[in-house]
């Protein structure tokens, strides 16, 4: 997304390939709902689900409003915890078996 | 906060956001929209997001066409800096029984009316259209290559946005825990934060409306339904149409980002508030999806989760004037097909609250229909 040089970006989710630029600039229009970062930007929508951006996201999030993070509500995660494949789960193929 | 409005509208999903513009583009001032929770926090934010105009009614497809319409020039319409993705891939609609095959070709006849470029395929040409399907025991399908699927969240965004650019306020993490009415009459809602006075309430809360309208004594035929959704993690683009059964009750597209979104109703689910995930679901889901579409085994499902429809006895919307309670507008119970008509019926809606003729008849989805026993039958939903 970023046209930048590589050397210039700093990405905050690693899933999505999201900048902490691209943050920023999201939360200097006013988008300062975690909830609404998640669902316009992505972040924390890859297959982590948030694990490595979210404690970033909010440290962000609670420097830019002044918040304290303890105030800043997280998103839900979701199951299943570690991506597992639709053939397993239709009970067809070994966990790894093709990746 | 506003302690008065002209107009307030009840719930942040695309169809009060969708309400909300229309009607500040058409000139109505002072309106507020109050949402309880973040936009999309509702079934909007949680739904297949696929847009058809294949329906088995010629009002429902006339809804879908126009909204179809819309969609393709949304973001020049709203002027929105972002794009609400809005892929026009195709649908494609199976038929495993004789029922359906006869079914799907009156519902062509009707489409074919009305100018939507609907065919019917044979087994052979629909895998031409999705080469990995499996055909086994499919008699034929529909297809109709201007459906789709768009971005819920960009696009219930663009429609905030706009209507915010108009002067809307648009107030979220406020709950609405009442409606005031007097003599017949709405005068205002109770929210957490406060009393807005109000001559004109329009109530598009999903499932929740029937619980609102309750505090002034108005009982909705709406009750939630859970439905169950899950994303496998983005791949390259191999699927371009949404493909979806009425007979095992799925649908299943590979929405741009490149992820699959891919979902199963169940006719036995209790009527109630629940949006847990199950792994009864995940199972179910899987076994019927990689029978139909066998590659997508290989697919690592990313998230699963939850949505409620509210649902109505005939399974379509109430839109229009609540009787007896003059200023109270309703538009809710869209069950599983609420999103891809929000462009229509949010500018439908915003003729009929300003008292001006509506581009296209809405007396069919009055309230009374269900005391009248005057139920709207729709053959296609899911
Ligand atoms: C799993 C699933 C899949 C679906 N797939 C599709 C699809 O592919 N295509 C399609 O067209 N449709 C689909 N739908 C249906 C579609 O999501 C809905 O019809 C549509 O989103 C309805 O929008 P809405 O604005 O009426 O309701 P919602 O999006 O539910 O918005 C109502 C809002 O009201 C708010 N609210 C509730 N109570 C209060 C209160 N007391 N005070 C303030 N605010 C309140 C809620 O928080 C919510 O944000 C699907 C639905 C589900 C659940």
């Amino acid at each position: 997304m970023s046209q930048k040089d590589e050397n210039d970006v700093t990405i905050l989710c690693r899933c999505e390939d999201i900048t902490i630029e691209e943050v920023r600039s999201y939360i200097q229009r006013g988008i300062t709902d975690l909830e609404q970062l998640k669902r316009l930007l992505r972040v924390g929508m890859g297959p982590c689900q948030g694990r490595t951006c979210t404690p970033l996201l909010v440290n962000e999030l609670a420097r830019a409003t002044g918040q304290e993070i303890k105030r800043i509500h997280l998103t839900v995660f979701r199951q299943p915890t570690t991506p597992v494949k639709l053939g397993v789960l239709a009970g067809g193929t070994d966990h790894e078996e093709n990746s | 906060m506003k302690k008065t409005a002209d107009y307030v509208v009840i719930g942040g999903g695309v169809i009060g956001c969708s309400i909300a513009y229309h009607l500040a583009q058409k000139g109505a001032k002072n309106i507020a929209l109050i949402e309880k929770k973040y936009l999309t926090s509702g079934a909007t934010g949680r739904c297949g997001a696929g847009v058809r105009m294949q329906f088995g009614t010629e009002t429902n497809c006339l809804l879908a066409k126009h909204s179809v319409e819309l969609f393709e020039n949304l973001e020049e319409e709203l002027s929105y800096d972002g794009s609400i993705e809005f892929k026009q891939g195709g649908y494609l609609l199976l038929a495993y029984t004789e029922k359906m095959v006869e079914q799907f070709h009156k519902n062509l006849g009707i489409q074919h009316q009305l100018g939507i470029p609907s065919s019917w395929v044979t087994p052979e040409e629909a895998k031409e259209i999705v080469p990995y399907l499996n055909t086994q025991g499919l008699l034929g399908a529909t297809f109709c290559p201007k459906d789709g699927h768009c971005n819920p969240f960009k696009t219930t965004d663009a429609y905030a946005k706009a209507a915010q650019k108009l002067g809307v306020e648009i107030m979220t993490y406020t709950e609405v825990t009442e409606l005031l009415a007097q003599e017949g009459r709405i005068k205002g809602v109770r929210t957490r934060e406060g009393i807005i006075e109000t001559p004109v309430v329009i109530l598009c809360a999903g499932s929740y409306s029937r619980d609102l309208a309750a505090t002034i004594g108005i009982e909705l035929p709406i009750t939630p339904e859970r439905h169950q959704i899950l994303v496998t993690e983005p791949v390259e683009k191999m699927q371009e149409p949404m493909v979806m059964s009425f007979y095992h009750g799925l649908y299943c597209q590979q929405v741009p980002h490149g992820g699959f979104v891919m979902g199963l109703g169940d006719p036995n689910e209790p009527k109630e508030y629940n949006y847990n995930g199950s792994w009864q679901f995940l199972h179910e889901m899987a076994a019927k999806a990689t029978f139909i579409l066998p590659p997508l085994a290989n697919l690592r499902v990313v998230r699963q989760w939850a949505g409620l429809y509210d649902l109505t006895p005939d399974r379509q919307q109430i839109l229009g004037s609540v009787p007896g309670c003059e200023g109270f507008h309703l538009a809710a119970g869209f069950s599983g097909h609420g999103f891809m008509i929000a462009p229509m019926t949010g500018k439908l809606m915003a003729e009929h609250i300003l008292g001006e003729p509506t581009s296209l008849p809405i007396q069919m989805f009055d309230f009374s229909r269900f005391e009248r026993g005057d139920l709207f039958i729709e053959p296609s939903v899911v």
